[in-house]
Parts: structure tokens; C-alpha cells; sequence
């Protein structure tokens, strides 16, 4: 692989910018947040040329972003940010990526790590049962055609109306688990036939549930607003998307992008970037279609989150109010927002897409929940499953800079290839249980894919975000037990 | 004998290079590859078929449309193929017979589950010794 030979130009420590002169045709430069350290090794792949393309968008407004977690992704770079007029912008399928509001739920609850330990390996084994993961597993939820058409309008709190799950998770969930203007009528049979077995499924590739035991809090205040209030206490965190129905929604509509693209006359440096103007048809039709997907998403999550509750009431004979199972928060990372930010002072409709990167709206912010007006709204950062994770919230300077966005993850590091090549799954297995962290995957083999080695220091990650302003980190939790699909 | 295909790396994904003496040849390796990254392509008998017709709006993206669709069987239908007879093959439109049986966790070891087929760094070229495709693939 070539190394990225470009112009980066320091703002400061932890900003980096790519300049219009270096390619014509950029309309806006590129703001790259990374420690001097962390380019080295983003400067190993084309990422940074896929931030310059995403400069090329019409209607992109301020910066082509990217997150310290940046990765090689297909169009936009995994953590690319893009906000884009919606009075002359483009939606890109590219910039939400496949797996449409891929996202994470955190859960707390009163349990201590003493308490958990000695049931560790019972109490991910009845998850591993309770929670289907992997191929040709179907999901609990059986729906017909109509109730489908339901969950994709509803979200999450179609789930909570069937008994799975409380109304207060809907108030700590982005969006409040429903994203307005989705329409089933442009969503493909293919994409209902791949949706409908798998709703409340964990999924395949970087996809988890992890129960995790806090070990610093930063920001003691904020965190027990949360419901995060000592070292020792056990949370548990959901990292799932929108299945085979989200990815079929995406192939469905890069198709009609594709020929959006000379239809509208959008020059474009990479096929994967396919968009059509926001206000077109085919750009409605996607924004339509994508609300689909991120319903279907919350819902899933949502179920998920009802069987983690059900299995720990099931292993330590509480309910789940008993083991103060709350819900924290529930973010997406992979999606496209019609939202209003200030610039140049002045108030403007924006569509914010999110590749793997998530929304982190500063304190008072009308869509943030009551609970955490006055803090910011939460932002969950898993890490890979030998490391840690991170809860932050969102700060004035994101919503000034980034249109209130932040990172998402660790970052790959080595490709699939390159871990499989030089990592063993079970030596995986083995190596994280010698440390106290025990796995159960459906597929053992492609564990080494997802292992630490694999992936950014998440730790290098949020200290980016945190010193650079745009969020502030809060409380870190390591992982006890994982199940990998 | 030349090799009728390749796996390749890319950091969050997989990729494949698939080669053909002929287009037709280049889609069924191209079919072939995306198979053996799910699953042993040897553990799949040919107990069924499925008649497929793909179309698109040039030769590039129906290789991708046509590896989307068998995508689409596999995750909706759970279908595994291990053979395929392109009846006809157009600039775009291919039309084809699909031999394999479905997943059957006893017999089948998947590897991974592939989700789609994308356009990111896509090539179909011809030279001298025939045609070479490369197709990244998201999982």
C-alpha cells in the first residue's frame, strides 16, 4: 500500500488541515483531528484522499472532518463528518455507510464486579443462548409484513409497546429511537425479506455485547447522572446496526444514486460516493428509506437490550428495576441528520452524514434529553474487546466546529487479512481469558479479525477528541465478558 | 493451470481478484470467490438451482448487481453456490443457472458473513491474457 503523500497543514496539536489548492475541485478543505503519532500510521492508507473526495460533494459546508478513528472506507472514510445544504447539497449513501444506524446502547446497573465475577461465565453463556448472533440464527421477533411496516416506522418504541423494554429507554435513546419521515414504501422486497428474520439478532464482523466494569471516572458529577457512580460497577454496552436489511437498502439506493449522478450532472472522484441532491426525489426516497433502516436498528438494540435485562434478572433472581438496569444511552455512528446549526452566525439546515462518528450536541441543546441537559449529551466509544471503552459527552466547541460531531471507535489498524495472518482466534480467546475478560463467538476463526492488535489504542482516540475540545471524557470501562457474533 | 481467483486485503473489509479467458468465465470466478469467503466452496453439493437474471446500466456495476443478487439469496435464503452456467451475458444483462444447496450449520463452516458488494475501488479490466476484476466487499 502507498503511503498518502499529501498536504497537512497544523492548526495545533491535535488539528490537521488539507488545504483546497491540494486538488482542484475540493470545495471546502479538509480538518483532520490526530496527534502527530496517530498520522503516521493514517498516512499508511488512502484515507485522508477519501476526506479530500468527500470535499468535493456539492453543497458541502465548512469541512470534509475526520475523527482520530479514521479508517479506509468505501466513498467517505470510516469517522468522516460532511454537513451539506439541504438547499443545495447532496445525501450520499456513501457517508451513512452500509449498516445504517449502526450504533451502541450502554446499560448500567447497581451490580459490583465482585458480585458478577464468579457468574461470569453462566451469565454470558445465557446471553450467548438468549441473544441469536451469527448465520442462519433467526430472531425472536416474528413479524408479518404489516407489523414489519410498523417497526420501520415506529422504532424502538414499537419494541417497548410489546413489552420489550421500558418507555424512560426511549428518552435516553438518539432521536428518542424513531427517526421522522420513514416510509416503507420505498423499501425494496428484497430489503423486507433480509429484514424480517433478523430483527433482534446481534449480527456478524465488529458487532458485540459486552459486559464491562468501570475502572476510572473523570468527571464524577456527570457520570452519576448517568447512573455511573463507582469504580467496580458493572455496565453492559450493544454495538449492533440494521442487519442484511440496511445493507440491502443501501446496495438498493447506491443503484438509483448511481445514475442520480448523470442525471443531475455531479461530478464526482469516486463511484462510491453516488449521491443525488437532497431536496430531489431520489434523495428524499433514500432519506426515506434510511429513517427505515434506523428504526429497524433502535428496534433491534431495543430487544437486545429487553434479553440482557431478562438474562441477568434470570442468573441473579432480581428484576431488572431491582439490578438498576438503565439504560445510559443509545447512539447511532452511521447515519444522515436534517439538522439546523449556527453558521456565520446565522441558523442553517444542514445534512449532517456520520460515518463512523457520532453525534455529540453540547449542554442545553433542544435534542438532548432532559437528563443530561445540563451536561451534554452522552457519547459511547467502544474500544476492541482486549482494551477499553469510553462514555463522553458533547461540548460547545463540537457544536461550533464539527456540527456537533465527535469519534465513534478504536479504528482498524491491521486489515482482516493481516490479523488472521499473524493472530489465532482461540489464542484470542485464551490470551483475553488469562486476563480476565471471557469470549464466546459464534465463530471463533474470525475473532483474531476483532482482535486488540487489530485496532487504534481507543485510549489515543478520545484523548484526541477530549484535547482538541469537541467532547469530554468522562468515565472508562474494560470489558469482563464479550459475545462476538 | 492459471488461477481463477484471489483474496486481497483491505483494512475494514475483504476484497477479491477474480480472472476469466472470458467475461462469462470472469463472472462465475468472481461468483466463486465471493462463496469461498463465506464458505468452503468443497463443502457445497449441488442439490438445487436457481435461474437468476440480473441487469444494470453498464458491464461494472452488473458484476456488482450480479454478486449483490447472490448476496441477497444468501442472506435472505440462506443458499449456497458453488457452480454457475452463464447462459447469456450482455453489457447489461446476464442471465444464469445457479447450482448449491442451503446452509446447513452441521456441514457448512461459514467463515463470514459477506453484506454487500460494493463499488470501492472496482476494476474490470482486459489484457492480452483475458479479463481481471477486483470487487471490495463489505462483512
Amino acid at each position: 500500500m502507498t503511503q498518502w503523500q499529501g498536504q497537512l497543514i497544523k492548526i495545533d496539536d491535535y488539528r490537521w488541515k488539507i488545504p483546497v489548492s491540494y486538488k482542484t475541485g475540493m470545495r471546502v478543505p479538509g480538518l483532520i483531528y490526530a496527534s502527530k503519532e496517530m498520522l503516521e500510521s493514517i498516512r499508511e492508507e488512502q484515507a485522508l484522499e477519501q476526506v479530500v473526495n468527500v470535499a468535493f460533494l456539492p453543497g458541502i459546508v465548512g469541512y470534509s472532518f475526520a475523527m482520530p478513528d479514521i479508517h479506509w472506507g468505501y466513498g467517505f472514510p470510516i469517522g468522516g463528518v460532511a454537513a451539506m445544504d439541504i438547499k443545495n447539497g447532496v445525501i450520499s449513501p456513501g457517508g451513512v455507510g452500509y449498516d445504517i444506524n449502526c450504533g451502541v446502547r450502554l446499560l448500567s446497573t447497581n451490580l459490583s464486579e465482585a458480585e458478577v465475577r464468579p457468574k461470569i461465565n453462566q451469565l454470558i453463556n445465557a446471553l450467548f443462548h438468549n441473544i441469536p448472533s451469527g448465520l442462519g440464527s433467526e430472531g425472536k421477533i416474528k413479524t408479518s409484513q404489516k407489523e414489519m411496516n410498523q417497526l420501520m416506522v415506529e422504532g424502538a418504541r414499537w419494541a417497548v409497546k410489546r413489552g420489550l423494554g421500558f418507555e424512560e429507554d426511549l428518552d435516553v435513546t438518539e432521536e428518542g429511537g424513531c427517526l421522522s419521515g420513514a416510509d416503507p414504501s420505498k423499501i425494496s422486497d428484497k430489503a423486507v425479506k433480509r429484514g424480517m428474520p433478523q430483527a433482534g439478532t446481534l449480527g456478524s464482523g465488529n458487532h458485540f455485547l459486552e459486559i464491562q466494569v468501570v475502572k476510572e471516572i473523570f468527571d464524577p458529577r456527570t457520570a452519576s447522572i448517568m447512573g455511573i457512580t463507582e469504580i467496580g460497577q458493572i455496565l453492559v454496552l450493544i454495538h449492533t446496526g440494521s442487519r442484511g436489511f440496511g445493507h440491502q437498502i443501501c446496495t438498493d439506493h447506491l443503484r438509483v444514486m448511481e445514475q442520480a449522478v448523470s442525471k443531475y450532472e455531479i461530478k464526482l472522484p469516486d463511484r462510491q460516493l453516488a449521491c443525488a441532491p437532497i431536496e430531489s426525489k431520489e434523495g428524499k426516497d433514500y432519506l426515506a428509506a434510511m429513517a427505515c433502516a434506523a428504526n429497524y436498528a433502535w428496534v433491534n438494540r431495543q430487544c437486545i437490550a429487553h434479553w440482557v435485562r431478562e438474562s441477568f434478572s434470570g442468573i441473579f433472581g432480581k428484576s431488572p428495576e431491582k439490578l438498576g438496569m438503565r439504560q445510559v444511552y443509545d447512539i447511532a455512528h452511521n447515519i444522515a441528520k436534517i439538522e439546523e446549526h449556527a453558521i456565520d452566525g446565522r441558523n442553517v439546515k444542514v445534512c449532517v452524514h456520520r460515518k463512523g462518528a457520532t453525534r455529540a450536541f453540547a449542554t442545553g441543546h433542544k435534542d438532548i434529553p432532559t437528563r443530561y441537559k445540563e451536561v451534554g449529551q452522552p457519547v459511547l466509544v467502544p474500544g476492541d474487546m482486549g482494551r477499553c471503552s469510553f462514555v463522553a459527552v458533547g461540548t460547545e466547541r463540537a457544536m461550533s466546529e464539527t456540527f456537533g460531531s465527535t469519534c465513534h471507535g478504536a479504528g482498524r489498524i491491521l486489515s482482516r487479512g493481516a490479523a488472521k495472518r499473524s493472530i489465532r482466534g482461540g489464542d484470542v480467546i485464551r490470551e483475553l481469558e488469562s486476563r480476565g475478560i471471557f469470549v464466546k463467538a459464534e465463530n471463533v476463526s474470525s475473532l483474531a479479525e476483532e482482535a486488540s492488535q487489530a485496532y487504534k489504542d481507543v485510549t489515543e482516540v478520545i484523548n484526541v477528541v477530549h484535547q482538541a475540545g469537541i467532547s469530554r471524557k468522562i468515565a472508562m470501562a474494560i470489558p469482563m465478558g464479550v459475545i462476538k457474533g | 493451470m492459471k488461477k481463477a481467483f484471489e483474496i486481497v486485503d483491505h483494512t475494514a473489509d475483504v476484497g477479491i481478484i477474480a480472472y476469466g479467458t472470458n467475461i462469462e468465465e470472469l463472472f462465475c470466478n468472481a461468483a466463486l470467490a465471493l462463496f469461498s469467503l463465506i464458505t468452503e466452496p468443497g463443502s457445497i453439493q449441488e442439490k438445487s438451482h436457481l435461474n437468476l437474471r440480473v441487469s444494470s446500466d453498464d458491464r461494472d456495476s452488473l458484476l456488482v448487481e450480479w454478486l449483490n443478487e447472490l448476496i441477497y439469496f444468501f442472506d435472505a435464503k440462506h443458499i449456497l453456490f458453488n457452480r454457475f452456467d452463464i447462459e447469456s451475458l450482455t453489457q447489461n444483462e446476464l442471465k444464469a443457472t445457479c447450482h448449491g444447496e442451503g446452509f446447513d450449520p452441521m456441514k457448512h463452516k461459514i467463515k463470514r458473513g459477506v453484506k454487500a458488494a460494493t463499488y470501492h475501488m472496482l476494476r474490470l479490466d482486459k489484457n492480452n491474457d483475458g479479463y481481471k476484476a477486483q470487487i471490495i466487499f463489505d462483512i
